[in-house]
Order: C-alpha cells, then structure tokens, then sequence
C-alpha cells in the first residue's frame, strides 16, 4: 500500500504548485510544456541545473537528497520522508508552507481519479467518503490544471465525489478538458443520477457520450430500501429517472450495488429488477463494504460477515452475468467466496487501499485476489478468512 | 396496477398473476386475496415483490408508469420496422406426397407451379418497400431446391440491390436436402444460407410420414444433413418435427433420433390444420388434448437429458420460455401480439399472390382467399390497407380478443386468426373450443409448473434456452 501524500524539503519558490514529475530523458522529449515539470534528478546523476533553468524548467527534484545544493539554480524538491511516493510520470501538488506533498495522478496505478468535490445530496449509510457542505470550487480548478499533465495513454480516468453534479455546468467542462488533453482515454463518473433527472442536465453532458460510462448506485428493486440506504426520500425514483434520461441519450451506463444487510434482503430481486427494466446497462458490480467514513459510525447497520452472504451474491451476479450483462464482484476476498463466484471476482481494490491479513501469508491465490481495505479492523473481520494451500488452488 | 391470474394445477396454495408487460409472481392464496383487495401490509415480503415488479405502486406513478412503458415498448418492438420475414414460394413442385402436406404438387409442369421472372423482380421491389432495416428472405415450397436457378436469381438480385438499400439481410430455405448436391450447397454456402429441414424422427415413422417413391426419404435426408453441415457447418441447420397421431405414441424415440443426429434443438410442431392436412385430418390428426400429454413426456424426457449433459432444446419451449423470462421479444413471428401475419412476414406465392403469412396462401389453395393481401404489383402501402390486412388487424390483437384478454398467459402468447379461419371458419374463434388456445394454455401450465417448483437444474436448462448462451453457473458447486 503506497500513501499519496508525503512530507518534502521546498527550496526557491514555485510558480505553480502543480507539477509533472519527469526523468531528465522525458523531461527534454519536450511533451510536457517545461514551465510545468519538475526533473527528476536520482542520485549519481550530475545535471547542471542552470541549464535546466534556461530551457525553462520549473523545479529540481531530487526525493532522497537531504538538502539543496549550493549552485541549484531552480527551485528544489528534496527530502521526501517516503521517496516511493513519487514517481517520474506522476503529477504532484506542492504546499510551500506546510511541505506536503500530494501526488494527484500516479503513472502506471491501476486506478486513477480525480476527486471533484466533497458536496453530496445524498448521506449514503456506508458512505466511505462522507460529504462536508463547504465550497471547494478551488478544486475544479486545480483539476483543469491537472488534466493536461496527465498520460495520453491512460485507459480510464475516474471522478469521483461527492456528488459531481452539484458542479453544475462546470462537469460538462470537465469532461470537454479531458476530451480534448486525452482524447483516448475513456471516464468512468461516480454519481448517484438523481440530477439527471432533469433533462436539460442530461443534455449538458452530452459531449460524455461514447467515452465515459456513469457509475450509478442502486440498492434496491424498491423505492423505500433504497431511499433509506441513501438517506435521501425520493431518490429511487430520482436515480431511475436519471439512468434512463442518460440511456436515452446513448450514454453508457455502470449500476453499482454495495452488499450490507440493509440492502442485502432484496439483492436476488435487485439482479432480475435490473435484466428486466434496465437491460441496456454496460456492467453491473456487486461490492462488499469499504469500511471506511460512515461504514464505520454504522457497523452494527450493515455487518454482514460476507460468508454467510457469499451464495445468495454468486447467485445474484450470475443471474445478470448468464443472461449477457457483465457482472463484476469487488472488494470481497476470494476465501470468503463460494468458488462458483470466483470467476467474477475481480482484484482491483486501488492500490493504496489493498492489503493483507497476516493471515494471508503464504496463500497461492493471493495474485488473483482483492485483499482488503487498508482501513479494516477486526469489527470487520470475516471468520472466513484462511490462506490457499498450493494445491487447493489448483484444483 | 392491472393484472392477471390463474391457478396452474400441480402448484397448491399459489396463484400465479402477472402483468400487461409479462412480468409474473406466485403469491400465496392469502397474500393474493389480500393483494387483491387491497389490504397487503406494506411490512410484507408479497408487498415489496410486488411493488419492485410494478404490480403496485406507491405515491406518484409517474417513474413506475416510465419503466413499465419501457417493458412495454421493448416487448412489442417487433412492430418497428413492419415485415421483416419475407417467404418466396419459389415453386409449388414437390418430390414428396407427405401426407400432412399442405400445398405441394407432383409435377413436371414448371410453368404453372413456379414462379415467373417478372413476379420475381415485382417481389423484390416490394420487399425493399418495407422498412425493416433486417430482413429475412425465406424460400419455401413445394421443395425449393427444385427451382433452385429461379433461388440463385433471386438472391443475386436481392444482393445487387442491397448494395445501394444497405439492409442486413439473412437467406433462410426449408428443404428436404435431396437435391443439394455439391454446386448448390456451395450456393448456400457463399451466401451465408440458415436451412431448415424436416425430419420426423426415426427412419419407421419419418417414412411413413413423408412418402416418396422408393421410401428412402429418411436415408436421403440423414445424407443430406451429412453433406450440408459439410459444407455449411455445424449451426447452419436446425430440422422441424411434424407430428402424426402415431409421432405421439413415440416421444422418446423422436428426441433420440435429434441426439444422435447431433442436432442441439428439435421443434415439436403438431398437425397445422391446412391443405391436405385438413382432408387427412381423421387418418393422421388428433386433437390439442392428445398433444398435450405428448409435449409433456418429450420436454420431460429433453430435461432429463440435460440434467445428465446432454444439451437439447425444444425450440418452441425456447420461444415461450424467452417471452416469459426475458424483456424481449423473439423473431418467431407466429406468436404475437398483433399477430405476425402481414406486420411481421409476408409470403409472395409463386402465381404473383401477396399472402399475409405462410398459411394464408395455404388457406388460399384451400378456397379461401380472405388473406390474399394483393399481388407483387401493388404498392407496400396498398397491401397493408388491404382488406386482407384490415380483417388482421381487427382480429390479430389478443389483448382485445374475448377469452384472451383477460387470460394470465396473455402477455406470453399471441393471436392466430389465420388458424382460427382454418379451423373455425371464423378469424376471433371460439375459445372454449379453440385448438390454438387449448395448445397454448396447456404448454403455459406445464411451464409455470416447472417455474414454480424452480428446479436448478431445470431453471438453468432454461436460462440456457431463452440466452442463447450455456450457462456457466454451477448450482451443485454451490451447494458444495
């Protein structure tokens, strides 16, 4: 598990606080405008950094030197207290006053996202990343920044909230920075969908269309469940509306479903729910809880030890998976899963979330398994767990 | 929200209700009274299945009414487009005297039994008149194969054509195969053709069936599936079962000779009651009563096979089963609502004639030309305000048909006013009596007593079938 924060040494002052962390062989390529990339100088290496200065670079770089040098003639990133944290290829933010040190987007993650606001309408009873009612505006900002220092070749990028439709007309220019700095890279939006039961909202993200799949939680085949797994009366019908208003549109669609017990009663008629009046959806995930945020505040809400609910999820996702709709299941552990289940398992918790139980040690299946979240403790602690002996695993 | 119900013998103490867009439950006897008058406890289980399947609604109905007007349209979307299936009887001439047969002719005579050039062009232009962006062209017969220049003419000029019109199109025929020999199969081949064959099952009873000078019809047929799977593959070629009163007597026999053919489906079709069939009726017919049980023991007898993994499909089953399982609809034209005769296929006999379906112009031979839409020289327009198509119209909807409209199979069944005008002389028909309703209500009970009784087995041999697809889920690992 590798943080995305760490603390640095500043030295000089940066005209910007977002940079492109390159090698000096990428950095002189010239695909990134110099006044914008920091140049990673490992040790050994001997860069005249005046040089550097006149072709317009904006920093040095250098993650385990202890201090400047003397003849620096740009500013220095120094003495990260965890040099694993950057990268070359990685876009960092840089707080001169306090020395943090954030990479914002990490060359070569399995997932990358940009995180657009921490406002929500909706209070999600397991909601990992509980929304806070401030204007963070700022934030849309940084991120047209961010966005064109990010990889042309990244496959998908995510945003992810909050709510992103809160941001009004600013999601639609959002999704037309990243249309035009990565027009090969597809999006993946987290939203709850209730806005886009208005149709003009609809229509202000038509530019999304063929790249982007919207990411939309439901958690139930009935209005009173999920209004009450997301705190919020009439959203059922709100998310309803707004999936078919983006399907109408061609928009592709990703129905997302988090196993707990209050959503866990209606899971089997949730999956033939789906096959019948959203047959059009691109890919339905079923996911065991984060414990995180307020999945922690309601535990005793929500637990359900993933063994005793792992038959009824296979059956569930096999239903939509037997009948063409690909079905994935993430973030439960292969051990605590019927093996008839393991074929829609996948292994991508984000990297900086995905560990695992010393009793993992040793276990053969743990290339092809999701671990678990960093933030797990034993409240959340499935009796299930156990390691593959090599030979189990095999059969 | 409306609904429907009936009680399926063999499943005590539920009630079986679904829905105008085909969705269903099985409720207990006292949740279905409840339901029913209106006092289910909102803290029930019965309620919620209810309300998630839009039985019931709460508040403002206007997100329900969205998603079921969605169903809806998606159930019926077979009617955009109009006629997709487009049936050329190229020729009447047939080398069988099948004693079910409904039109063919023995003759040498081709000038009077095939179809003319100048009909063929007409044809064409028709066809391209309707405006389904997919069409089906269809050869039957008679056995097509004995006009088999007049097939290559057609389809070279339906290809010539289509480069500019851009339509997906699919060749299918119905042939006895005798005469594929290796030019016409490399035809077949080339233009991507989807056969269609019959074999009524073992070599006894297919011969007594379908008999032809020398009696080797089944011999020739087996050669004939050898050589097109040859040439053609393995999935070019499904095979129709028509049943005789003595097919009845021999369900497990039939299946197997499907088995060993290597054939993944098999169609149980009973006596159609056209052509010469009618006039055979009391020697070779029976009535929907006698199939029943038939059916009963054969799709039994398919289940089991598939429980020990050999995989077989009654291709009809699939064609319920996908109405009541699935949200869709399936291209089997001759089960729906509005029916599919003239809306979902047209037939352009040898003669110039515009039948609304395959039996119509077999009710045609028969003296009755009520179906006859018009002739190849009419416009697309003028054959669907024809009078043929109005009497369609007015008697092809089930949903307003007395006895059907208010039947729980409804949503999963179809009208047939052509069978009705063989068999009753009348296009709405009598239910009580109607051999169409007998048949459908019959094969509806047996499957909704397999739904019920749920099966894993069963349930994913039927997944299976309305998919498309082997399922991979593996209910015995579960349990494991």
């Amino acid at each position: 598990m590798l943080p995305l924060h760490t603390r640095a040494v500043i030295s000089g002052d940066l005209s910007r606080p977002l940079l492109k962390v390159l090698d000096l062989a990428e950095a002189l390529r010239g695909d990134v405008p110099h006044e914008q990339v920091a140049v990673q100088l490992d040790d050994g290496i001997d860069v005249d950094t005046g040089v550097l200065r006149d072709l317009g670079f904006a920093a040095v770089m250098r993650p385990g030197a202890t201090d400047i040098r003397p003849d620096d003639a740009l500013p220095v990133i120094c003495g990260l207290s965890n040099t694993d944290v950057v990268n070359p290829g990685d876009v960092i933010r840089v707080r001169h006053d306090s020395g943090q040190l954030s990479v914002l987007y990490r060359r070569g993650a399995n997932a990358n996202s940009l995180f657009l606001t921490e406002q929500c309408n909706s209070r999600c009873l397991m909601c990992s990343q509980p929304p806070r009612d401030e204007d963070d505006l700022w934030r849309v900002s940084e991120l047209l920044e961010l966005i064109p220092l990010i990889d042309r070749d990244l496959p998908q990028l995510g945003f992810t909230g909050g709510e992103p439709t809160l941001l009004g007309p600013l999601l639609p220019e959002l999704i037309r920075a990243c249309k035009a700095a990565l027009p090969r890279t597809g999006l993946h939006i987290l939203t709850n969908g209730r806005n886009f039961a208005e149709p003009v909202l609809a229509d202000s993200v038509h530019e999304a269309a063929g790249c982007t799949t919207w990411a939309i939680p439901l958690y139930a085949d009935v209005p009173s469940r999920h209004d009450h797994v997301v705190q919020a009366a009439g959203a059922f019908d709100a998310t309803v509306n707004g999936i078919y208003n983006l399907a109408e549109r061609g928009h592709a669609i990703e129905i997302r479903f988090v196993v707990h017990a209050q959503t866990l009663p209606r899971m089997q008629r949730f999956a033939e729910f789906i096959w019948r009046n959203m047959p059009f959806v691109s890919h339905v995930a079923f996911m065991g809880l984060e414990p995180m945020g307020f999945a922690k505040v309601n535990r005793d809400l929500l637990w359900v030890d993933p063994v005793d609910y792992g038959p009824a999820l296979a059956e569930a996702a096999w239903h939509l998976q037997d009948r063409g709709i690909t079905t994935s299941i993430y973030n439960v552990p292969l051990c605590v899963l019927p093996e008839a289940a393991w074929p829609l398992a996948r292994q991508s918790i984000s990297d900086w979330k995905n560990i695992y139980d010393p009793a993992c040690e040793g276990c053969s299946m743990r290339p092809r398994c999701c671990g678990f979240f960093a933030s797990h403790g034993p409240a959340w602690r499935s009796r299930g767990i156990k390691a593959f002996r090599f030979d189990e695993a095999a059969e | 929200m409306p609904f429907r119900f009936a009680r399926i013998p063999g499943v005590d103490g539920k009630v079986l209700v679904t829905s105008e867009v085909g969705e269903f439950e099985f409720l207990d006897e006292t949740d279905f009274r409840a339901f029913e008058a209106g006092t289910l406890s909102p803290a029930t289980d019965a309620y919620a299945d209810l309300q998630g399947k839009h039985f019931l609604v709460e508040g403002d109905p206007s997100t329900t009414l969205r998603m079921v007007a969605a169903k809806y349209r998606t159930r019926k979307s077979f009617l955009k487009g109009g006629p997709a299936l487009h049936v050329f009887v190229v020729t009447l001439r047939c080398d069988h005297s099948c004693r079910y047969c409904q039109v063919s002719r023995q003759t040498a005579d081709q000038a009077r039994f095939d179809m003319s050039t100048e009909t063929v062009a007409a044809a064409i232009d028709l066809m391209f008149q309707t405006p389904s962006p997919s069409l089906t062209v269809e050869f039957q017969g008679g056995e097509p194969l004995l006009a088999f220049p007049r097939i290559r003419q057609i389809v070279e000029a339906i290809e010539e054509r289509n480069r500019v019109k851009g339509r997906a199109i699919t060749f299918s025929m119905t042939s006895t195969l005798h005469q594929a020999d290796g030019e016409v199969l490399e035809f077949l081949r080339r233009h991507d053709f989807q056969l269609s064959t019959s074999l009524d099952g073992p070599e006894t009873l297919h011969d007594a069936n379908r008999p032809q000078p020398g009696r080797e019809s089944h011999r020739r047929t087996v050669e004939g599936i050898g050589r097109v799977r040859a040439v053609l593959g393995e999935r070019s070629l499904s095979a129709l079962t028509t049943l005789t009163r003595e097919s009845l007597k021999h369900p497990e026999a039939i299946v197997d000779e499907y088995v060993r053919l290597g054939f993944p489906s098999i169609f149980l079709r009973p006596l159609s009651p056209f052509g010469f069939a009618a006039k055979a009726a009391q020697r070779i017919g029976y009535g929907m009563e006698e199939f029943l049980p038939f059916y009963e023991r054969a799709l039994a007898y398919i289940l089991e096979l598939n429980r020990k993994g050999v995989a077989i499909q009654e291709a009809y089953t699939g064609f319920l089963l996908s109405h009541i399982l699935t949200p869709f609809p399936t291209g089997y034209v001759d089960l729906r609502s509005p029916t599919g005769a003239g809306l979902g296929a047209r037939v352009y006999n040898y003669d110039g004639g515009v039948y609304a379906s395959d039996e119509g112009r077999m009710l045609a031979e028969m003296g009755d030309h009520s179906l006859r839409l018009g002739t190849v020289h009419d416009s697309h327009a003028d054959l669907m305000q024809s009078e043929g198509m109005q009497l369609l119209l007015a008697t092809g909807v089930a949903e307003a048909l007395p006895g059907c409209s208010d039947c729980a199979f409804l949503p999963y069944c179809g009208a047939d006013p052509v069978f009705n005008l063989a068999r009753e002389g009348d296009p709405v028909g009598h239910r009580p009596t109607n051999a169409h309703c007998t048949k459908h209500t019959g094969l509806f009970r047996i499957l909704f007593r397999y739904l019920a009784e749920a099966d894993p087995h069963v349930m994913r041999t039927f997944t299976s079938w309305v998919t498309q697809r082997p399922v991979q889920r593996l209910p015995d690992a579960e349990a494991a």
